[in-house]
């Protein structure tokens, strides 16, 4: 059975791609058979974080419409062997995903044995995301350190909590909270909503707490995904989160200021 | 602006006021997360009615949803202003 896990936020920019190419990655590394999807119809993006941009041949719309079969538009990952990716279509036919047509998918997904299904979903609370979420096992909410992202997650959660397929069954998604730009120097100063009060006020707890880290953009430029950076401490952050949702237990790490030398605060970069 | 001013402005913590407007907020939109779609119409159009009356200001009407037991409660109140005299 292939667990479906939605990486959804509400806002757009906190993070949502960069957390799902890099926790399908951290999957698919950790020896799990994984797919990653991109639901951002006509604003795909997860190909070029995953580095695979210019091997798009055929997307997700066209598998939806028979257009091509699951095996061609799936593109394989050049680092994993059990790592693929299926791009968004850059139509701007905002219905080209029927709920009918992305079960249809995520079930062909399954019967071809892989072990996680991750759903990239995009910003707001349009049908995109909606199908992102509907079929979802689990839920990583992504969310800031800031006002208008806890905000909208909470909007999000309410609606994992009704709009699923696991809810009008009468069960419950799998949520959890991934903290990302975290800056435990701005927490400690008071200008930083902290873990604590995030988890506080949308009663959930973290799975992950990225920190605020140069290495992200950098990750992007390159298309390789921050989890694979693995001397950064958002690398770092990433791999304790995958190795959380696969079930160990870590520690939370880089959630405090670190106590600086007066050289390497004259010298970090 | 006393030249001691930057000291009070340092110790600003605006997290602190983040999280307050966040639970106040959040609390608010939790209970109208249930709530049918026609209300904020409904407590629009209410409005609209009782100004043509009364003078109120915007906020004056409120529209809530409880549920009372088996039923659910539609609990209208109306904040009337002071008599003028």
């Amino acid at each position: 059975m292939a667990e479906i896990i939605v990486v959804t936020s509400g806002k757009g920019g906190v993070g949502k791609t960069t957390t799902s190419a890099s926790l399908a990655c951290g999957l698919a590394k950790a020896g799990k058979k994984t797919a990653v999807i991109d639901f951002d119809v006509g604003l795909r993006n997860l190909d070029l974080i995953m580095g695979c941009e210019r091997r798009v041949v055929y997307d997700f719309v066209n598998v939806v419409h028979g257009e091509a079969n699951l095996k061609q538009a799936l593109i394989k990952d050049k680092r994993f062997e059990n790592l693929y990716v299926l791009a968004a279509s850059q139509t701007r036919d905002k219905d080209a995903l029927t709920k009918e047509g992305v079960e249809k998918v995520l079930n062909d997904i399954a019967a071809d044995g892989f072990d996680f299904i991750v759903c990239d979903s995009p910003a707001g609370i349009e049908k995109g995301a909606f199908l992102a979420m509907y079929f979802a096992d689990r839920a990583v909410v992504v969310v800031n350190p800031e006002v208008s992202s806890v905000r909208d997650s909470d909007r999000i959660l309410g609606l994992l909590a009704s709009k699923t397929r696991k809810a009008e069954n009468g069960e419950r998604v799998k949520e959890h909270l991934l903290l990302t730009r975290y800056s435990p120097e701005r927490v400690e100063k008071g200008d930083m909503l902290s873990i604590d009060d995030v988890q506080e006020i949308l009663g959930l707890n973290v799975i992950g707490v990225i920190p605020e880290s140069p290495e992200v953009l950098q990750s992007s430029n390159s298309g390789n995904p921050v989890i694979l950076d693995e001397t950064s401490q958002a690398g770092m952050a990433y791999v304790d989160a995958v190795a959380r949702i696969l079930g160990e237990d870590k520690p939370l790490r880089f959630t405090t200021v670190e106590k600086k030398g007066f050289f390497s605060k004259m010298f970090r970069s | 602006m006393g030249i001691f001013d930057f000291l009070t402005q340092r110790n600003k913590n605006t997290a602190n006021v983040a999280k307050n407007r966040l639970r106040i907020l959040i609390e608010q939109e939790r209970g109208m997360r249930d709530a049918p779609d026609y209300l904020p119409l409904l407590q629009r159009e209410l409005l609209e009615v009782i100004r043509k009356y009364i003078n109120v200001d915007v906020d004056a009407v409120k529209v809530d949803l409880h549920k009372d037991g088996e039923h659910n409660l539609l609990d209208i109140s109306v904040a009337l202003p002071e008599k003028e005299s």
